[in-house]
């Protein structure tokens, strides 16, 4: 007979809640528990995107799907009011305790670790649920703490502040008494007395307890002042010492105006300082609990379990610090609500919040434009403008954003979709704020503000008011802003075609039209018939016409005189630049139609090249040729490069020679440069992992084979076999990382020889060091730390005895100690 | 080109194993059904590099009797085989290195008929394509990603009669930019002046 009441009162309440077209909790969940992501692959099953539409079809038949279910979607669109729907599902939830209680509290605790956007809809929840049953709540909050601990131990940070906040938020449920709240934070706080740690450990345990303050700090206050005011005093002590080395490098401007960049510390100080000036008044965050006062304050409250938070281990790897981007003030949005000041606590709640909805549905980004347009409260704020700060500060976020930078795109995409009338304004305000202040912003941040904004043009027909900027045109070329346009307008002609970016832009714009991307022969007919090489480039070009053997070529190109040999020193193994620049030439202008020919010639004639460029100098040459006739074009050159790479013609080291020699000067500046020698390292990057992965997995199959030899005699062979196999791999790591170190040495070496040339040269000129050309230097070498930090943590002993020794630059060795500070 | 020279790739050209998994008849009986599945599914689990069926969508609003030069350049630059290969080649990249891309066929007319296929080194990157790439604009126009099972030698030419995409067989409106009016369309239409590009 329950079982049946049971049945009808989830009929009653699913009926009251219309069901949303898309479920984002739901699959949130289902992913969260190893389940299906909203992303299918092939035939087996429905193809294409969306995995809700599947389970509209297929209903849930236990009552476990459905009970997960329904405490996913609370707090959604619905046709009652949210208090009516959590006395519903409360009611439900109590009846189900006796026997789906271990299910019950797993959910709960998942979405209190993986929904922190609906903090307070759940707490009030787990609030209704203690009222009704003293021992649940006591359960739940066990539950929670050993979630918590694992979290801390797994370096889960970020999940690890929602649960804490949320065991905050407890407290005003009456599910936690406050003082042991209170004695939760002391223990955090206390870490900062800790010796020995790094800063940013100490950093993190100072953030969870402030970060809780604008949701439980009024009643904390209420019942602990004394304490509370000591633990903000010992917070005060601990950020004064704080060490603060690294903030240059993770800011997106170097100047303070019109919003100084501040260290997120230091900001989320500054605005807990003003709520406690306002006496804990905080009015943004939507507190249901509030409705059921009189209900929740009959409620027996819990005490926590004394915690310590776990000691510091080695492999720990706590959050990087970051600095608050800000690019909107209350002045910017010109009519509607007011936006909340830099350091008001609504303005860190709403921010908090938008980032964790991004957090939550990025890999569906309808989902989350859907979810980010409809924020409780977007009445009182202007919530469009929230919106795209948010997005822009994750995009420009150093070291690197917290997601792949195209998500970005699509995801303002999608919300100018969704607010047609009014977002787009917004965006292109902050597009022209941000080209307004391009000439203080990190070049990193410039890089990845043309990705974004030639992507985001070329799905709206390039259409931009280009005449707004035209002040770009009346400075030297080299600045950042005419910079920024012609690098813009490059990546807008490499997502369409050369004529396209003509008209698109007004005639004045010419001087920062890309070049047309045409191949460049050096022997293009009988002009070119005094050059040395232009006799054997006909021979050469037929015989590959001809379909001519590797060898057949090869012996043809014996004929090639060395300009840089004697002549009775007749090997002709050694270096042969005229005989790289015949045979290259000639083949990439008869593969330059497309990428696939090109691709086609490097494949086919591979042995040739490799036994050309068989030394450092060769290889050199071999990109210097390249260059030269696909100057134009610097994504073909890219891919060339790639290919090169890839199919080991020349090796990294070569490529990132090549990019900081002599020849390339004049090129320094461009994007695609940095773009070419960061591909390059990646590529270093994964190679290593993969051997070492390969070495694991090796390692692994002889643990397994070793279990069995004393089971089964016979595996003996095997096992030896493995061992070999384990000891070339280990050899292959070593050789591989070597290798990815040396390219390491060798780019910051370049790095600084070329700055420290720059910098005594405007010493003994007495001028002003900081040209457009030393700030892009500069920051380039940021940039390397910043991009690969991981990897080259790895080298720091060494970059520091052999390079980034104290008689260095101290601009230069600026740059190498912020990075150091950055995880100290 | 040859791939097997690249030392920084993965297995994945060993799709070759993977039987391309078309529609099985309800003739099959029940347990060729299930290892066929079970075939597919291991190799599907096994790929690390997906190839991504490419389709270009033509625009909404048919334009009858609207071209202009304009149009007409477009036209050829976008059916230029390989202008296309490099648009193609910059836009996915956003979501990670590609591996290469094999640009679809017209069947007879051995021309670039609007489809293509990109294959990436990993899943990953091939799964952000299908996040944040499919649905976007590539030249002014949607695009549809799809997951595909394995490029094989054959499988860039359109199916369709005529030789071109099986899409453009049945499409009504007229978009110079795929041709004019869909096939099937252009046979009932013997007396409209078309222009030949």
């Amino acid at each position: 007979m329950e079982f049946f009441i049971c049945i009808k009162t989830y009929k009653s309440y699913e009926n009251t809640i219309k069901k949303p077209e898309l479920m984002p909790s739901f699959t949130l969940l289902k992913a969260a528990h190893g389940g299906q992501t909203g992303v299918f692959p092939g035939p087996i099953v429905a193809p294409g995107g969306q995995a809700h539409k599947r389970r509209r079809t297929s209903e849930p038949i236990e009552i476990e799907d459905r009970l997960e279910s329904l405490i996913c979607r609370v707090g959604e669109k619905s046709t009652s009011s949210l208090e009516s729907n959590l006395e519903g599902l409360a009611g439900v939830l109590e009846a189900d305790l006796p026997n789906y209680k271990s299910k019950i509290l797993r959910i709960l605790c998942a979405v209190a670790r993986l929904l922190p956007e609906k903090l307070t809809v759940y707490t009030t929840l787990v609030g209704l649920l203690n009222a009704r049953n003293y021992n649940f709540g006591g359960e739940f909050v066990e539950a929670m703490i050993r979630q918590l601990k694992e979290t801390l131990k797994n370096n889960l940070y970020s999940e690890a502040v929602y649960l804490v906040r949320f065991l905050s938020d407890l407290v005003n449920c009456h599910v936690i008494a406050a003082p042991s709240m209170v004695a939760m934070f002391e223990n955090f706080v206390s870490v900062t007395q800790e010796e020995d740690v790094p800063q940013v450990r100490s950093d993190w345990f100072v953030y969870v307890v402030l970060s809780c303050l604008p949701w439980v700090g009024k009643e904390l206050y209420e019942k602990k002042d004394v304490e509370m005011d000591r633990l903000l005093s010992q917070i005060e002590g601990y950020l004064k010492r704080r060490v603060k080395t690294h903030v240059p490098m993770l800011q997106v401007w170097t100047a303070d105006k019109p919003h100084p960049q501040e260290e997120y510390l230091d900001c989320l100080w500054a605005q807990i300082q003003k709520l406690k000036k306002d006496r804990w008044q905080e009015r943004h965050i939507l507190r249901p609990y509030i409705a059921f006062d009189s209900v929740l304050c009959e409620a027996l409250q819990h005490n926590l379990p004394p915690f310590t938070p776990p000691g510091h281990m080695p492999d720990a790897q706590y959050p990087m610090p970051r600095v608050i981007f800000r690019v909107f003030d209350y002045t910017d949005a010109p009519e509607g609500p007011v936006m909340p000041g830099s350091h008001s606590v609504e303005r860190f709640v709403i921010e908090e919040n938008l980032h964790c909805i991004i957090k939550t549905h990025w890999k569906e980004r309808k989902t989350c434009a859907a979810q980010l347009l409809s924020y409780p409260g977007k009445n009182k704020i202007p919530l469009n403008y929230h919106i795209v700060e948010v997005i822009f500060g994750e995009l420009f976020q150093l070291p690197s954003p917290p997601h792949i930078d195209v998500m970005y795109t699509t995801l303002l995409i999608e919300l100018c979709k969704l607010q047609p009338g009014s977002l787009p304004q917004v965006l292109a305000q902050a597009t022209e704020m941000l080209y307004m202040r391009l000439d203080t912003m990190n070049t990193t941040c410039i890089d990845r503000l043309i990705n974004w904004f030639s992507h985001h043009l070329s799905n709206f027909q390039f259409r931009w008011s280009w005449d707004d900027w035209s002040d770009c045109l009346t400075v030297d070329l080299e600045k950042p802003k005419p910079k920024f346009v012609k690098e813009v307008l490059e990546k807008c002609m490499r997502l369409s075609y050369h004529q396209r970016i003509v008209d698109i832009v007004p005639p004045t714009f010419s001087a920062l039209i890309p070049a047309d991307p045409i191949f460049t022969y050096k022997y293009p007919d009988e002009s070119a018939s005094s050059l040395p090489g232009y006799p054997m480039s006909i021979t050469v070009s037929n015989a590959i016409k001809n379909r001519a053997s590797n060898e057949e070529i090869l012996t043809v190109l014996k004929e090639v005189p060395n300009p840089n040999q004697e002549d009775d020193d007749d090997e002709g193994e050694s270096f042969n630049p005229l005989k790289i620049d015949v045979f290259l030439q000639t083949l990439l202008n008869l593969a330059a139609k497309s990428f696939s020919h090109s691709f086609s010639a490097l494949g086919k004639f591979h042995e040739i090249l490799k036994t050309l460029a068989n030394s450092d100098e060769g290889k050199l040459h071999l990109l210097k040729v390249l260059y030269e006739v696909w100057r134009n074009h610097p994504q073909m050159i890219a891919v060339l490069v790639d290919k090169l790479i890839r199919t080991q013609v020349v090796d990294c080291a070569a490529v990132a020679n090549w990019l900081f020699s002599q020849d390339m000067a004049h090129e320094f500046t461009r994007l695609f440069i940095w773009e070419i020698l960061h591909s390059t390292i990646r590529k270093m990057n994964k190679h290593v992992q993969k051997i070492q992965k390969e070495l694991e997995e090796a390692k692994d199959k002889l643990e397994k084979q070793q279990h069995k030899r004393d089971m089964d005699k016979n595996s003996e062979d095997e096992e030896g076999q493995l061992e070999e196999q384990i000891e070339r791999l280990q050899e292959k790591v070593e050789s591989a990382q070597s290798e990815q170190k040396n390219l390491f040495l060798v780019i910051f070496q370049r790095f600084i020889m070329l700055l420290t040339e720059h910098l005594v040269r405007c010493e003994t000129g007495s001028v002003d060091i900081s040209t457009p050309w030393y700030k892009n230097g500069i920051e380039r070498l940021q940039q390397i730390f910043l991009m690969h930090h991981a990897t080259i943590q790895q080298y720091m002993g060494t970059l520091e005895n052999l390079l980034f020794t104290a008689e260095l630059d101290h601009h230069i060795l600026a740059v190498y100690q912020q990075f150091c500070a950055l995880q100290l | 080109a040859s791939q097997q020279l690249d030392t920084f790739s993965s297995t994945a050209l060993k799709l070759s194993l993977c039987s391309r998994v078309g529609k099985f008849d309800g003739k099959k009986t029940e347990r060729q059904c299930v290892a066929h599945k079970i075939y597919v599914k291991k190799h599907i689990i096994d790929i690390f590099s997906v190839l991504i069926f490419l389709i270009v969508y033509h625009k909404r609003s048919p334009r009858v009797g609207k071209f202009t030069e304009d149009i007409l350049l477009n036209f050829l630059k976008f059916s230029n085989f390989f202008c296309h290969c490099e648009q193609v080649h910059e836009l996915f990249s956003k979501s990670g290195d590609v591996k290469r891309i094999i640009i679809g066929l017209d069947k007879i007319k051995k021309t670039a008929c609007g489809f293509c296929f990109v294959e990436y080194y990993t899943r990953g990157d091939a799964e952000h394509a299908m996040r944040f790439i499919n649905g976007t604009r590539l030249d002014d126009r949607i695009i549809r990603t799809d997951w595909d099972a394995g490029f094989k030698e054959g499988r860039q030419f359109g199916r369709g009669k005529s030789g071109g995409q099986v899409r453009d067989e049945y499409r009504q409106d007229y978009d110079p930019a795929r041709g004019g009016y869909g096939k099937l369309a252009q046979q009932h239409r013997p007396t409209e002046v078309r222009n030949s590009f």
